[in-house]
């Protein structure tokens, strides 16, 4: 299974996740695990996702990804989770 | 399965303490392009290349925007270019052609630096090494991305007294052949003690005779990273601050040793080492000088500056170890005086001399990096300061290395722009008493006593 986190920051407003989502789901992107909170106004979103079934190149869902955070006001930040795995899990 | 709070550390190292990989640097061996003919080694260096390499830029671009973080540069290094062209080149203005055939290579595939154009004479020139030295400053001034060193000594043979005089010409002379741009072509030649065959890092990255056809090389860097860790051991002893180091260190070599690897599967070339170095920009938050000041200086440079370094450089390595499973190159703190804020500002106040820095140098990774000179410093002068430092490395079995830029025109109170990752620099004031009947005794000075340990 190949995984990729994607973080979302910025500020609250209606359909954050509702959107993200549905960009994911027309991806053919599982999510495995979400969790969400709110920190002084401030919107706060990870996901951990399965990208095997996917037709797009992980850098495009990276790139589409942070468009669409730059339509709805926030930063969105998609990642193979390699990164986070080799730097925390021994 | 990863939390948020490890996911928020990581993306905090990248986008506010300016965690990257430095470089990946793509070693080529050219020892099958040698000829006879000149124009037929060029051909060969120009096609080995452009191959090899071709893949090299938007291999690295795809592995920045797929793990979101940022590859800074993408280099190649070369087998030295004194063992190729010796039988092709006749005179230094032949070793010209092969800099700028190399210069065009890198242009195609698109590196900002190609590190090679060297000779390695640290026990005695040969005509092809003395032809290749003679012809650096034309080399480098008629050249934008090529790299040249020089390596003079090692533990193990002494240093070569006549290169060292020969290197002190030459730096004076490729300061001259680039004056108008504050005599940037220093910047690009390192004469070394003991240099390493791996290392990744500009001007001084070359590819050993030891190493393979092709190699991937990286070099991870993130002193804003280790500087923020360890503001929250303010006031802690130095079990909890070292541990922070490591710690630190650890994290950020196994972002270098994931690139690395997925580079090495992706290019189809095998991996061979990552770097651990703390490498500074001229940007705010990526300063080793501010690393030392966190520790406990009021500016780098004041008494105790030599210990903190020495503290810092050792447990970068120790927690760069076991993050990766090959570390090499230089592995350590490195000291540029043009690249790193913190250690111009400390130049300008007269709180870091030159004699500081040599003693620095005997503590940190490499040796006097980026510094400037004034103009009016003899050759003589330059070769005893590169003797100096040479002695060190010698010594201590450690690598050295010299990039002072003597800028032609400027003097002491002058800053000299070099741009870019090369920053700048104020003019540091040198000693200026004699050392030229010292330098001028020809040939060698011996290996010392604890070289031989067969």
């Amino acid at each position: 299974m190949k995984k990729c986190v994607i973080t979302v920051v910025g500020k609250d407003r209606v359909g954050i996740i509702a959107k993200t989502c549905m960009y994911l789901a027309e991806a053919n992107i599982n999510i495995l695990d979400i969790s969400q909170t709110i920190v002084d106004g401030y919107f706060n979103m990870m996901a951990i996702v399965d990208v095997t079934n996917t037709d797009k190149e992980i850098q495009d869902v990276a790139k589409e990804l942070e468009e669409l955070g730059r339509t709805i006001g926030v930063s969105i930040h998609c990642q193979r989770e390699e990164i986070f795995e080799k730097m925390h899990r021994l | 399965m990863i939390n948020r709070y490890e996911v928020y550390e990581t993306n905090q190292m990248i986008e506010q303490e300016n965690l990257d990989v430095r470089t990946i640097t793509l070693g080529i061996s050219l020892l099958d392009c040698i000829d006879s003919d000149l124009e037929r080694l060029n051909e060969k260096i120009y096609k080995k290349i452009t191959t090899v390499a071709r893949d090299l830029v938007s291999t690295g671009e795809a592995i920045e925007k797929e793990f979101g973080i940022p590859i800074v540069n993408k280099r190649i290094s070369i087998t030295p270019v004194s063992l190729i062209g010796g039988s092709a080149c006749r005179c230094s203005e032949d070793y010209v052609t092969v800099a700028k055939t190399l210069d065009a290579a890198a242009g195609n595939v698109g590196v900002n630096f190609i590190g090679g154009y060297s000779a390695l004479v640290s026990k005695y020139m040969t005509r092809s090494d003395e032809d290749l030295i003679r012809s650096i400053p034309e080399a480098l001034a008629s050249t934008e991305r090529v790299c040249s060193s020089v390596n003079v000594g090692s533990t193990r043979t002494g240093i070569n007294m006549d290169a060292v005089r020969l290197c002190g010409e030459i730096v004076k002379a490729t300061a001259e052949a680039t004056k108008e741009n504050d005599s940037l072509g220093c910047a690009k030649l390192v004469v070394f003690c003991n240099a390493p065959d791996d290392n990744p890092f500009m001007a001084g990255a070359f590819l050993g005779v030891t190493e393979g056809d092709a190699v991937i090389n990286v070099g991870v860097s993130g002193p804003g990273v280790v500087k923020h860790a360890i503001e929250k051991m303010r006031g802690r002893n130095f079990e909890k601050l070292c541990e922070t180091i490591k710690k630190t260190a650890f994290k950020v070599t196994r972002v270098g040793q994931l690139v690395a690897g997925e580079a090495s599967k992706r290019l189809g070339v095998p991996f061979g080492i990552v770097d651990l170095s703390l490498a500074p920009t001229p940007s705010v938050g990526d300063s080793v000088a501010e690393i030392l000041e966190e520790i406990g200086l009021e500016r780098v440079g004041a008494p105790g500056t030599t210990a903190a370094l020495a503290m810092l450089n050792d447990q970068v390595k120790k927690g760069g170890v076991m993050a990766s499973s090959y570390v090499g190159g230089l592995s350590g703190a490195f000291i540029p005086v043009s690249e790193d804020q913190g250690m111009i500002d400390a130049v300008k106040l007269g709180a870091l001399t030159l004699e500081k820095l040599e003693a620095m140098t005997c503590v940190c990774s490499v040796g006097l990096d980026m510094i400037a000179i004034p103009g009016k410093t003899s050759a003589a002068t330059i070769s005893g300061i590169i003797a100096d430092e040479m002695a060190i490395g010698m010594v201590n079995q450690k690598t050295t290395a010299v990039r002072l830029i003597p800028v032609i025109g400027k003097d002491v109170g002058d800053t000299a722009q070099f741009g870019g990752l090369l920053g700048y620099a104020p003019i540091i004031p040198v000693n200026e008493f004699d050392c030229s009947k010292f330098v001028n005794r020809q040939g060698r000075i011996p290996a010392p006593i604890h070289s031989f340990k067969n």
